[in-house]
């Protein structure tokens, strides 16, 4: 494939064994030829060891000893597959609530979730459960495959029906772009080719959505973040006064000349130079990685922030985040924790628990304030020094944190600004 | 559509330099792992950009089997002058004669497992905190778990099962001394990837990737390069052959695949014609279903 503009797309599916989400990669690896001989070979001798007719598709996505073994996916794994029209990577994570923190994960980074559905059981606790994450993490489009329309004869009536029961809870979410399409991952309508038994559907496959998702509208435009990760200063003669502060551009635009404020000190410079990995640029926009420099000598170090002087986040101490406990140790009462926002690091304190829900029924449930693995919950936090927040529904970047055991180093919880 | 938005190989990039950047930012010591194989010199090349106008802040450990392909270590030496940055090289043959590691016997002996103990030693030895590695998560099913940000405990072991979660871009490189991490800058990259942004970016990479006329032998699928290390068994014969490499490891066990494509162009064409994964030529991993992940738990690159 030639070097050309195509756009990466991240997707994230979750699911379990029997509601066919790895027969669902396998089919879209297979039938968009991303699946190389020596990989068939070892899938379909395992599957004849295993004594399954044919090649067992969803053998393609199972990664570790363990998880080949007992056949269920534990962790995220990530694939990767290419058309000529995108690059696509694959976040491919367990469906069941013990992995909610995995599902968590996945969703963290998506532009987009597959959500599928048995077409025989219809919207399922598990559908529920999914929808929410997709919610939570702000995924702009979700695209809802009713699977095993072959076990249902292909009814068109049925898939109304899902169609109904979806959008009946839903409407309890904040899901932007939702679509629907009626699959069989195991025969492969309608996944990369249009399937000829359902003429009723004039939509488009699974694969002609994906590539199609509208996604550059996607990133935050508007409000301009540059979190700083380290400065560069070089020790030689031809760069001697250089001081370039390096970072990946959270959202919006920066341009040279722009009027910005170094936060939280607050000092306001102007932009000298961009520079791209050895490039000078004019204009640099998210997700880029880049060197910035400022026309007065300012002190500015990790964990700074450079936004426009008229265009700032909230300084706060205090918020409220909806947290998913990622660790198998409960977090312990007023314990201590490193937050990390950003390039930011502070310490911090769990106030409160608000509530927690119960992301079957999205019930809040105000009376066990403890907070275990996969739980979900809204907390009040407490930071030592105040960090720069926007909402996580304006901004994906600067709105996320993560907690860190300071006894144990280990990532125990990741929040969402509200 | 808007102007405002990356193309997939930009944004890769930036996520190399960005993870890059944030081992600079976290750790003491961090290092390059060198193979000389072209993930390595992608990693290398990113680094180059990640700290400009600095030069890299930090050293490239190579892990030296002593079982190189010449061209390698040629290759090696001039890009380590060029970019005016450290080398370390920890060598296996010193593991061995050091009583360290005990050479494999037997007809499929190799070198490349005794490279752990020569890797961890070489980490321990430089008090290296981060080693940063061209590994990608397409190349192999255990590689697919791996994380970013990847910890490993005081004995150099992964624990794929116990990882720490990875959300957003927030990478936590938190750790008591003794252990030490490794950072994967282009987990996302798939071997087509890498070609093209290779070609792209014109980097310059060994000769060995490029079609070459080569004494070979048949074995195991793949042509071996001729060399002072190879034994002849029965019935194996010598012979001339126009081949190039898709991957570079030890001298011994790497096989090429017979090939015209003398020119980065014709590589990008030839790989993305290609039927089978870019591995399938490394004897290393067809001992067992599992033995990248066997070897990635005790400390493996």
């Amino acid at each position: 494939m030639k070097i050309n503009n195509n756009q990466l797309l991240r997707f994230t599916t979750a699911g379990s064994v029997d509601d066919g989400k790895s027969t669902l990669i396998g089919r879209l690896l297979f039938d968009s030829k991303s699946i190389f001989e020596d990989q068939l070979e070892s899938v379909s001798a395992t599957s004849e060891r295993k004594g399954h007719d044919g090649v067992d598709l969803a053998l393609f996505t199972d990664g570790l000893k363990d998880e080949r073994e007992q056949g269920i996916t534990i962790d995220v794994a990530y694939r990767y597959f290419t058309t000529p029209k995108r690059k696509f990577i694959i976040a491919d994570t367990p469906g069941h609530i013990q992995y909610t923190r995995n599902m968590v994960t996945g969703a963290s980074t998506a532009n987009a979730a597959v959500i599928l559905i048995d077409a025989r059981h219809g919207v399922i606790e598990q559908t529920k459960r999914h929808s929410f994450i997709a919610s939570l993490l702000n995924i702009p489009h979700l695209i809802v495959c009713v699977n095993k329309m072959d076990l249902v004869e292909y009814s068109e009536e049925r898939f109304n029906e899902i169609i109904g029961q979806f959008e009946e809870f839903s409407s309890k979410l904040l899901v932007k772009d939702v679509r629907f399409i009626p699959i069989s991952a195991l025969l492969g309508d309608n996944v990369v080719n249009r399937s000829e038994n359902m003429d009723w559907y004039q939509g488009g496959t699974l694969l002609n959505i994906l590539e199609t998702l509208h996604i550059s509208s996607d990133i935050n435009k508007i409000d301009a973040r540059f979190p700083v990760q380290t400065v560069l200063r070089p020790q030689n003669d031809e760069h001697r006064d250089y001081r370039g502060y390096a970072g990946r551009v959270a959202s919006g635009i920066y341009r040279v000349g722009d009027e910005v404020a170094v936060l939280p000190s607050g000092f306001t410079s102007r932009i000298k130079s961009i520079n791209n990995g050895g490039d000078d640029i004019e204009e640099a926009y998210a997700p880029m990685s880049i060197a910035i420099t400022l026309e007065d000598d300012i002190d500015v170090s990790r964990g700074d922030m450079i936004v426009k002087k008229n265009n700032q986040p909230e300084a706060e101490q205090e918020f409220d985040i909806m947290l998913c406990w990622l660790h198998n140790e409960p977090a312990r009462p007023r314990a201590k924790y490193t937050v990390m926002h950003t390039t930011n690091e502070q310490r911090a304190m769990i106030k409160e628990v608000v509530y927690k829900i119960d992301i079957n029924s999205y019930n809040r449930n105000t009376e066990d304030k403890d907070l275990t693995m996969n739980d979900i919950s809204r907390v009040k936090v407490r930071t030592t020094r105040r960090l720069m927040l926007d909402s996580y529904r304006d901004n994906r970047n600067t709105g996320s944190i993560i907690l860190i055991d300071e006894n144990t180093n280990e990532t125990v919880a990741a929040g969402m600004i509200i | 559509m808007s102007k405002y938005y990356l193309n997939y190989l930009d944004e890769l990039e930036s996520e190399a330099i960005f993870i890059l950047r944030e081992v600079w930012a976290q750790f003491e010591n961090p290092v390059i792992l060198f193979s000389g194989g072209k993930d390595s010199i992608v990693v290398t090349h990113l680094a180059k950009k990640a700290y400009y106008p600095s030069k890299i802040p930090f050293a490239l450990m190579h892990v030296d089997t002593g079982h190189n392909f010449p061209e390698t270590i040629k290759f090696r030496d001039d890009l380590i002058n060029n970019l005016g940055v450290k080398l370390i090289v920890g060598s296996v043959q010193e593991s061995i004669d050091n009583g360290r590691v005990a050479e494999e016997k037997g007809k499929n002996a190799t070198r490349n497992a005794l490279q752990i103990t020569t890797l961890l030693d070489a980490i321990e030895e430089h008090k290296v905190d981060c080693a940063i590695g061209g590994g990608r998560r397409d190349e192999e099913k255990a590689r697919a778990k791996e994380r970013f940000f990847s910890h490993r405990n005081d004995f150099g072991e992964w624990d794929p099962k116990n990882q720490r979660p990875e959300l957003w871009n927030l990478l936590n490189g938190k750790h008591f001394e003794g252990e030490h991490f490794r950072a994967f800058p282009i987990s996302n990259w798939t071997e087509m990837d890498v070609w093209n942004y290779i070609k792209r970016e014109n980097i310059n990479i060994p000769s060995l990737y490029f079609a070459h006329t080569r004494d070979v032998v048949f074995r195991n699928n793949s042509w071996i390069p001729v060399s002072q290390f190879l034994k002849l068994e029965e019935g194996e014969k010598i012979e001339k052959k126009k081949i190039r490499f898709r991957t570079l490891g030890d001298i011994t066990i790497t096989g090429g695949i017979e090939s015209d494509a003398d020119t980065l162009e014709k590589i990008v064409d030839e790989v993305s014609m290609m039927r089978k994964t870019e591995r399938g030529d490394r004897s290393d991993d067809k001992r067992s279903e599992t033995a990248m992940e066997d070897r990635k738990r005790q400390g493996y690159f």
